[in-house]
């Protein structure tokens, strides 16, 4: 982290253990990932480029030179074999935190993933255990094209046995994965390509965790709830800002954090306060994220909705590359507008 | 290879219990009381009991779906295999596995798995976690002739060479991936060759001689036990009967073939084997009403043995204390599902 970022710290043992410092999300990742291998031997990194190369997005930079090539493992391009030899390791005990480049590279070994490391504590009969920790960035918008630019984690929160988190600030980012590795369960933690870069205060207390299963209410607001994760989340807080400047409209929004397990108490409470909700995800909503939000809001809320809830997601076409198309297709903060003014009756 | 007459008659006990074992499982699929897939091993005797016995106490094993023979060669407990595969309460995975999905890690036996190759990768991490406990032990990995076809034989194998893995590869070559035959599937039918394009000793060995299987996987799993040298050994051998219960056989090989490979019985060659020093025709015969009374009476105990109870529906899906973490999910969920899953030990 940078030195001129702003540090928070205090004199006595409480003020020390609530001290924070303003830090990348990029950061926050690799803060959590240093203090879990500091704390737990069992604890190793593997995947392509994460040691010589200080990792594709550099997340596990430095890591190599401090804990050695044996906790930060190098791997070839053999995404099937290397998760696999993940779901082995963690099966004995160790507590492996395989890096997958970008999801759209996880394609080809969703084999061990859903067909193997999902079903290892049901299959056999809670025999034996699998805490393995995935970690990779979905997300477009940066002309990568059809094949790198997808939002797969809907696919992995739709299969019993694993569990799906979805950080959307640094501080999360710090204590979800922190909460991963130490969780007996497989674990997939998905990231994203334009939030690594987002910043913001993070707890420098190495207990610091995220509980699993609990979202967040990241703004408060009467109108409108947004429900989103990941980067979504970025982009609804934003939207949020300009619907109170710009309409008048105090939207809440409603961080999942974690989409397996879903918090619907917390999507339930705000929409039954606000009546409205929009649902946002960076990708497609067809079977997604939003079709199953929108399910569960419609059973729990039915009294209490004054409106449809509505959904906004990547456009569903193999995202092109020309710029002009792929900033079309992404869920722009003025569709998500659009979206919550028609919700509200203002528009359309 | 000095093996006691002690030794051998315990090994053709274990034999004859994998014969009686499948042909009394056959017999209770056919009554409906064994349901599901049903791959049986008879004919493969000397190569899943030599195999097994060159594995030291602490070793780990790790197969495919066709492991009734490899659970038992191993220790697990016939009525335990027995009343998995009647999926009841004392099965091996309490009733969640069935037949193919056997498992002890009691003894070591970390699971017969569904996906062909899929342990594969599986098996390097298994091996890896014993590099990173500094245990001087190796794994067994059994996969069939149709696997080397699969991405996950090449991935794997590579990682065992460049990471200087523990684990051999055991390829129960019986001729026939289902009903395609080696040459049919394969260009290269000579299978342990493969391994030379990873630079990983290999051999190839008649899997119907107990003595010449006992040797080669001694010398073989030595080599990954002490000196981290993964290998491939390769065991011609036969299966009597189709690719599962449900499969005749004979779509794809006639009643010579079979009856060919029957006339070099494994089992008649250790019981031969016994004669030549002198254990006589009624101790043998002795061992083999033993064989039937084992059976039968996991038989018994299988019959006898409760269905796991619906209350129990989702017993080791999550680790405990997951509970908590869905606990916030239950809102708007699908119908049933607190009745089934929440209460059926989600995570407890």
């Amino acid at each position: 982290m940078s030195r001129t970022d702003t540090v928070v710290r205090g004199e006595t043992a409480e003020e020390v253990a609530s001290a924070s410092e303003v830090m990348t999300y990029r950061d926050a990742l690799r803060l959590a990932l240093r203090e879990e291998l500091q704390r737990d031997e069992h604890v190793f990194i593997m995947g392509e480029e994460v040691g010589v190369f200080e990792g594709a997005y550099k997340v596990t930079a430095g890591l190599l030179e401090e804990f050695g090539a044996e906790r930060v493992r190098d791997t070839p391009i053999s995404e099937e074999g290397f998760v696999g030899a993940g779901v082995g390791a963690a099966m004995l005990g160790e507590r492996p935190v395989v890096e997958i480049m970008t999801i759209n590279f996880l394609l080809v070994a969703m084999d061990q993933v859903v067909n193997h490391a999902a079903k290892i504590g049901a299959m056999f009969g809670g025999e034996v255990r699998c805490p393995l920790v995935i970690r990779t960035p979905n997300g477009a918008g940066n002309q990568l094209t059809a094949q790198h630019s997808q939002s797969f984690e809907g696919w992995f929160a739709g299969t019993p046995g694993l569990k799906v988190l979805a950080p959307a600030s640094p501080a999360d980012a710090k204590g979800l994965l922190k909460s991963a590795i130490r969780d007996d369960d497989p674990v997939l933690v998905v990231e994203n390509l334009a939030i690594y870069k987002e910043r913001g205060a993070v707890p420098l207390d190495p207990e610091f965790l995220t509980p699993i299963g609990l979202a967040n209410v990241a703004r408060t607001g009467s109108d409108i709830t947004l429900v989103a994760h990941s980067f979504a989340t970025v982009r609804a807080l934003h939207v949020a800002e300009a619907l109170a400047r710009d309409h008048g409209v105090d939207a809440e929004v409603v961080d999942l954090r974690s989409l397996r397990p879903l918090d619907v108490d917390t999507v339930a409470a705000s929409v039954a306060k606000t009546n409205r909700a929009v649902c946002i995800e960076e990708g497609w909503p067809t079977y997604g994220v939003t079709a199953e939000l929108a399910a569960r809001i419609q059973k729990t809320c039915f009294d209490d909705l004054d409106a449809p809830v509505e959904r906004v997601g990547m456009a569903e076409v193999p995202l092109p590359y020309a710029k002009e198309l792929e900033t079309a297709a992404l869920p722009r903060a003025d569709r998500i507008e659009a979206a919550v003014l028609a919700t509200l009756g203002l528009r359309g | 290879m000095a093996i006691s007459t002690a030794e051998l008659r315990e090994l053709y006990e274990q034999m004859l219990l994998i014969r009686v074992f499948e042909t009394a499982a056959e017999r209770e699929y056919k009554a409906a009381r064994i349901g599901g897939y049903c791959h049986l091993s008879s004919g493969q005797e000397a190569a899943t009991v030599g195999a097994t016995y060159a594995l030291d106490a602490e070793d780990l094993l790790i197969t495919g779906y066709r492991c009734h023979g490899f659970a038992l060669a191993r220790g697990v407990p016939p009525e335990a295999v027995m009343a998995e595969l009647f999926g009841r309460s004392d099965g091996c995975a309490h009733g969640r596995g069935g037949s193919m999905h056997l498992l002890d890690v009691a003894v070591g036996y970390y699971g017969g798995w569904g996906i062909v190759a899929g342990q594969l990768p599986i098996a390097t991490g298994l091996a890896l976690a014993l590099v990173r406990q500094g245990r001087q032990q190796c794994v067994l990995c059994e996969l069939g002739d149709g696997a080397v076809n699969m991405g996950a034989w090449h991935e794997s194998l590579n990682l065992a060479a460049v990471w200087r893995l523990p684990v051999v590869f055991l390829v129960m070559n019986n001729e026939y991936g289902m009903g395609t035959s080696v040459e049919r599937a394969s260009a290269v039918t000579d299978l342990h060759r493969r391994a030379g394009a990873f630079g990983l000793p290999a051999e190839r060995v008649d899997g119907d001689d107990l003595i010449a299987v006992i040797e080669a996987a001694s010398t073989l799993l030595a080599g990954a036990r002490n000196d981290r040298q993964a290998a491939v050994l390769e065991l011609v051998t036969y299966r009597y009967r189709g690719h599962s219960v449900a499969d005749p056989g004979l779509a794809y090989r006639t009643n010579e073939e079979i009856a060919k490979h029957v006339k070099h019985d494994p089992l008649n060659r250790v019981r031969a084997l016994l004669s030549e020093v002198g254990v006589g025709d009624d101790e043998l015969d002795a061992l083999s009403l033993e064989a039937e009374e084992r059976v039968a009476a996991s038989i018994a105990v299988s019959l006898a043995s409760p269905a796991p109870p619906v209350s129990e529906l989702a017993r080791g899906m999550y680790a405990p204390g997951s509970a908590a973490q869905f606990a916030r999910m239950l809102a708007g969920a699908p119908f049933g599902e607190r009745e089934l899953v929440f209460a059926g030990g989600l995570g407890e």
